[in-house]
C-alpha cells in the first residue's frame, strides 16, 4: 500500500460533466487510495445518469451518497439529486435540504467548503466543465485552506463557464486538459 | 491551536448560548450544515468571529430569534419525490380506509409544502374529511408561512410537474388560486390541519396517530438525536401505523428498528408491528 499526503478528492461538475467523468473514471485503479466525493449537477430528466455511466467504466466502487456513510478509499460517492452533500469532521457524509446555493442543490460550493473545513491541506479538489459559476468560491476556499486545486482547462471543457469562473476568483495549483486529469489522479500516491 | 479548532470552540459556545438562553437545542445537529449556517449568519452580521454574536444572542432578543429561525430554515417542494406519494397511495391509503377517524402527524413541517401535498392526496383518496393533520415545527417563522399557505408562483411549475408524476391525473390548479405572483392554497385544504409549535428535540409525544410524516428532518441530526426522535415518533404511532421518512433516511441503524417492518423500503415507508 502506498502513502499519499492527501486524504480525499472532491470533484465538481455541471453541464458536460457526465462525459468528462466518463473520461476520468476509467483511469482509476481499484486500489485508488482515497475516497472521491462528487457533486454533478444533473438535468432533472437525467437523474442518476452520471452515476450509472461512471459505474460501468471504472474499477472503483461508485454509489449514491447516503447520510452518515463513512468514506472509504477507492470509492466514489455522488450527491443524490435535490440534496446538498457535506463532509463531517469524522469523515462521514451528511445531506441537507437547505436553500439552493448558486441556484443549485446539490451545490459544489457547499461540498467544497465543508471538505476544506475537514481536510484542509489534505484535500484534492477538481472543478470540471459547466455552464454556471458554482464551485468557484468553494475552490478558492479550498486553496485558502491549503488544499490542492485543479481546474479543467476551459479550452478542453465542453462548457467553459464554470472552470473560467473559478479562474477569475482563484489561481489553481494545476490547470489540466481533460485528458490529463484521469492519469494525474491515478498517479496520486503511486510515486511519492 | 489551529484557526479551525478555535472556530470549533466558537461554534460550540454559539450553540450553547442559543440552548441556554432560548431552549432551542442544536447541539446534536450534524455539524457540517450547522457550521455552514452559522457562517452564513456571521457573514450577514458584519462581524468577523462567531463568538462576537454571543452577546447579541444573549441580550438582543430580536436578533437572536431572527438568527435562530434563519438558522433552521429548510426548503422543500410540494410532492417532492413523486414516487413517494405514489407509494403512499398504494401502501398507506388502503390501511387508512379501514379507520373511521384518522390522525396524521407531519413532524417538522417547515413551510408546509408537504402538508398540503398530503392534504391533496387525502382529498383525492376520499379520506380528508375524516382526517386531522397535526403539522408541527419549532420554527415559528416557518410555521406561520405553513399556516398561510402562500407560495411563489414561480415554484408552482415544479410542483405541478411533481404532482403529475405522483399518481393522479387531476390538476394541481384545482387546489390553489393565483394572485399577483403567489399561489394561495385553497382554504378547504386547511380545514382539517392544525398547525402547532412542537420541538422534536426537546418535546415529547402529544397524540396517538396512524401515520407520521417526518421527511428530511433526521438528516440534520447526529445518530444519538436521530434515535431519540425516532423513539418519540415510534411511540406516537398506533400499532400497524406508518412511519414515512425521507428517501435518504433509514431506520436501519436505529434502536426502534425492531418495532417496524418495511412497507415500501425504496420509499422509506415503515409499518409499526402489531405484536
Amino acid at each position: 500500500m502506498y502513502e499519499t499526503r492527501y486524504a480525499a478528492v472532491v470533484i465538481g461538475a455541471s453541464a458536460g460533466g457526465t462525459r468528462a467523468l466518463q473520461q476520468i473514471f476509467p483511469c482509476l485503479p481499484a486500489s485508488f487510495p482515497l475516497p472521491i466525493v462528487i457533486v454533478q449537477h444533473l438535468h432533472p430528466l437525467q437523474d442518476g445518469l452520471a452515476l450509472i455511466h461512471c459505474k460501468d467504466t471504472t474499477a472503483i466502487k461508485v454509489k449514491d451518497a447516503d447520510e452518515k456513510e463513512a468514506l472509504l478509499p477507492g470509492a466514489a460517492y455522488f450527491a443524490p439529486p435535490n440534496y446538498h452533500l457535506l463532509i463531517e469532521a469524522d469523515h462521514t457524509l451528511s445531506l441537507s435540504i437547505d436553500p439552493k446555493v448558486n441556484y443549485s442543490r446539490p451545490s459544489i460550493d457547499v461540498l467544497f467548503e465543508s471538505a476544506a473545513n475537514v481536510y484542509g491541506p489534505r484535500l484534492v479538489a477538481i472543478l470540471l466543465t459547466g455552464a454556471n459559476n458554482d464551485g468557484a468560491q468553494g475552490l478558492a476556499f479550498i486553496k485558502k485552506k491549503g488544499g490542492l486545486t485543479i481546474v479543467q482547462d476551459p479550452q478542453s471543457a465542453e462548457f467553459a463557464v464554470m472552470p473560467a469562473s473559478a479562474l477569475q476568483v482563484t489561481q489553481p495549483d494545476l490547470l489540466l486538459h481533460l485528458d490529463e486529469i484521469g492519469p494525474w489522479l491515478a498517479a496520486l500516491g503511486t510515486k511519492e | 491551536m489551529q484557526p479551525g479548532e478555535i472556530e470549533k470552540i466558537e461554534l460550540e459556545l454559539f450553540l450553547e448560548a442559543i440552548y441556554q438562553r432560548y431552549g432551542y437545542d442544536f447541539r446534536n445537529y450534524a455539524r457540517a450544515s450547522v457550521h455552514r449556517r452559522a457562517q452564513h449568519i456571521l457573514a450577514n452580521s458584519g462581524h468577523q468571529h462567531l463568538s462576537e454574536l454571543i452577546p447579541l444572542l444573549l441580550h438582543d432578543e430580536v436578533f437572536a430569534l431572527q438568527a435562530i429561525y434563519d438558522f433552521s430554515i429548510t426548503v422543500t417542494e410540494m410532492f417532492r419525490d413523486p414516487n413517494f406519494y405514489q407509494a403512499v397511495r398504494q401502501t398507506v391509503v388502503p390501511y387508512l380506509h379501514t379507520y373511521p377517524f384518522i390522525k396524521i402527524w407531519v413532524a417538522g413541517c417547515a413551510t408546509g409544502e408537504e402538508v398540503y401535498s398530503l392534504a391533496i392526496l387525502l382529498k383525492e383518496e376520499g379520506l380528508y374529511d375524516r382526517t386531522t393533520i397535526y403539522a408541527t415545527d419549532f420554527n415559528e417563522t416557518a410555521l406561520k408561512k405553513a399556516a398561510e399557505g402562500i407560495y411563489p408562483l414561480k415554484d408552482v411549475q415544479q410542483y405541478t410537474s411533481n404532482y403529475q408524476k405522483s399518481g393522479k391525473t387531476g390538476s394541481l390548479s384545482t387546489y390553489y388560486h393565483a394572485e399577483y405572483n403567489s399561489a394561495i392554497i385553497d382554504a378547504s385544504l386547511k380545514a382539517n390541519i392544525t398547525f402547532a409549535h412542537h420541538n422534536l428535540v426537546t418535546d415529547s409525544v402529544f397524540s396517538e396517530v396512524q401515520v407520521v410524516f417526518c421527511r428530511n428532518v433526521l438528516i440534520y441530526f447526529d445518530r444519538s438525536l436521530q434515535d431519540k426522535v425516532l423513539t418519540t415518533l415510534a411511540n406516537s404511532l398506533s400499532r400497524g401505523g406508518f412511519l414515512c421518512l425521507g428517501t435518504k433516511e433509514s431506520l436501519e441503524f436505529s434502536t426502534v428498528y425492531d418495532q417496524f417492518k418495511p412497507a415500501d423500503l425504496e420509499e422509506r415507508i415503515y409499518q409499526k408491528r402489531t405484536g
